[in-house]
């Protein structure tokens, strides 16, 4: 089969690889009819994620038909057009039965602070991802869902990772009617975010990124307020300055380790790798919260260290919430909401790339090309 | 409740002001018992590896699904084997790690060579879609390069004069 091939920082190819098999009783092969390039994979492509082995297939978003079943799977069968969510989760640990199927502890022997994730890395539990024409889906009972009738494919796409994380980030911040919410990074997740904060009742709604035309789209798509923090003296300023001098109710950092806007972090973060990635957001979203606010982090970081001002964390009092997407807890709410038409994830698509095509989509995508959002990957047998 | 205040009565107060709606976990975590039962689920069915699985110092085995591509091989694979001694709370386990997929990445072109494929590092940088979309920005590189390498040869040249 194709499939995407991990070949170092900033390269990838296409290339035939064996087709994945059965390996455990409740695995399934799911045929894969399309996938997204995600902001997080990024990171992988960046080289910024320890353990990303050459050869590896990235793609944790994809959907798709099931192909074959394990002995043991007995909620799929085979033709099924399902989404599969990022996350890989047994449904029986501790965590998953608390509902945190973003943490599993019987899905990625490689990590502990981390669940098996598809296609991210060994630290996230060295399974393929979903930019190939087939992949394994271990756990098939658990995680994929069957696409709901009538439900465009894109927007269900969109359900196995952008919607919930943005979902997430607005439901970890603890919004109070009436809010002021800003989000950090006006990437797919922040945009989600922000579309999402006025579902738990923000009364004021404000992106920070320094890409213009994500801005213009974000200021459209979710009916907010947006900021290019290149043409503002200092961003945190800023906030304090249009909220009276308070600071914002809540602060949601959609960026993670690729953010720009401080040389100190881009320097050591991503040119000599002296942090986990750059937290230039979560700086400022420290910083821009009110005394007793919330900080919601659910961009991306490595497994090291990051400099973050934790003594003002203290002093202000800040509740800081974070982990990734529980999808699955997530998905029938979010399901609800796409088909009464709240959200409308596959508005932020703006690529179709065929995957014989993934160098090139990964580079418009990370060198923000073409005004490129999301793009998607088609594969040749969809 | 009743049983755990009998087995802490020798402290005065014990439990008198935990308060169950403090819980700020919730709704990301529905909390039940189950974190003070430690790792004792019904564990599902496991998984035989096939091949060499590295598992985290901080886990007593390997997890019931275990992801089997790309066993650790080479000078990259030592080195991940190294950092496997290590916690993940240690920098002995992530910098070898990085080390490692900088090595693999060297690797991984001998492999194409080896196997009389010469890896087409422009494409695969994704430049086609650079032309397509920053031809002004291609062009830039261009000439900032042209004009490095020219001024580089001219201060050989000179220094070869003298």
């Amino acid at each position: 089969m194709q499939a995407m091939n991990y070949r170092g920082p900033f390269r990838v190819r296409i290339e035939n690889k064996p087709t994945p098999e059965i390996l455990h009783p409740n695995d399934a092969v799911v045929r894969v009819t399309r996938s997204c390039i995600c902001g997080s994979d990024l990171h992988l492509y960046h080289g910024m994620v320890p353990d990303t082995r050459v050869g590896t297939t990235f793609g944790h978003e994809f959907i798709g038909v099931v192909e074959e079943i394990g002995p043991s799977v007995q909620n799929l069968k085979v033709g099924d057009q399902v989404l599969v969510p990022f996350n890989i989760a047994c449904g029986q640990c501790a965590f998953c039965k608390q509902g945190l199927y973003g943490n599993c502890h019987e899905s990625n022997s490689m990590a502990t602070a981390v669940g098996g994730i598809f296609g991210y890395s060994h630290t996230a539990g060295g399974f393929d991802g979903g930019q190939a024409e087939y992949v394994r889906v271990p756990y098939a009972d658990v995680g994929p869902t069957v696409i709901p009738e009538g439900m465009d494919h894109d927007d269900a796409l969109l359900l196995t990772d952008v919607v919930p994380t943005g979902y997430q980030a607005a439901e970890m911040a603890g919004i109070k009617m009436g809010d002021t919410v800003v989000v950090f990074g006006a990437g797919p997740v922040g945009i989600m975010a922000a579309k999402c904060a006025w579902l738990f009742g923000a009364g004021r709604v404000i992106v920070i990124d320094h890409l213009e035309y994500r801005l213009e789209f974000v200021r459209s798509y979710a009916q907010c307020e947006a900021y290019n923090f290149k043409s503002l003296e200092d961003p945190v300023l800023f906030i304090k300055k249009t909220t009276d001098w308070f600071g914002a109710d809540v602060c949601i950092d959609a960026v993670g380790s690729d953010a720009c806007g401080s040389a100190l972090h881009t320097i050591t973060g991503k040119k000599l790798m002296l942090q986990a990635g750059a937290a230039t957001a979560l700086h400022w979203a420290v910083n821009a919260v009110k005394k007793g606010g919330i900080v919601s982090i659910v961009g991306v970081y490595g497994p090291t260290d990051n400099l973050v001002p934790i003594g003002n964390v203290v002093n202000k009092g800040i509740t800081i919430r974070a982990n990734q997407a529980s999808v699955k807890r997530l998905l029938p709410r979010l399901i609800e909401h796409v088909q009464a038409g709240r959200l409308n994830p596959k508005e932020i698509i703006t690529h179709r790339i065929p995957l014989e095509e993934v160098s090139d989509a990964y580079h418009i995508f990370s060198a923000k090309l073409d005004n490129c959002i999301k793009p998607v990957l088609i594969t040749g047998k969809a | 409740m009743i049983a755990e205040q009998e087995n802490y009565k020798h402290i005065n107060g014990w439990g008198i002001d935990a308060d169950p709606k403090n819980e700020p976990t919730y709704p990301i975590k529905n909390y039940t018992e189950d974190d003070h039962k430690r790792i004792n689920w019904d564990r599902p069915v496991l998984q035989q590896p096939t091949v060499e699985v590295l598992h985290s110092n901080e886990r007593p085995g390997y997890s019931a699904v275990i992801g089997e591509t790309l066993p650790p091989s080479g000078l990259s694979g030592k080195l991940r084997r190294y950092a496997f001694q290590f916690s993940e709370s240690s920098y002995g386990h992530w910098l070898p790690l990085l080390l490692a997929d900088r090595i693999n990445e060297l690797e991984g072109i001998a492999d194409d060579l080896r196997n009389g494929k010469i890896p087409n590092i422009m494409a695969e940088r994704g430049w086609n879609a650079e032309w397509k979309y920053n031809r002004l920005g291609v062009m830039r590189k261009i000439a900032v390069g042209a004009v490095a390498v020219g001024v580089i040869a001219a201060l050989c040249k000179l220094k070869k004069r003298s």
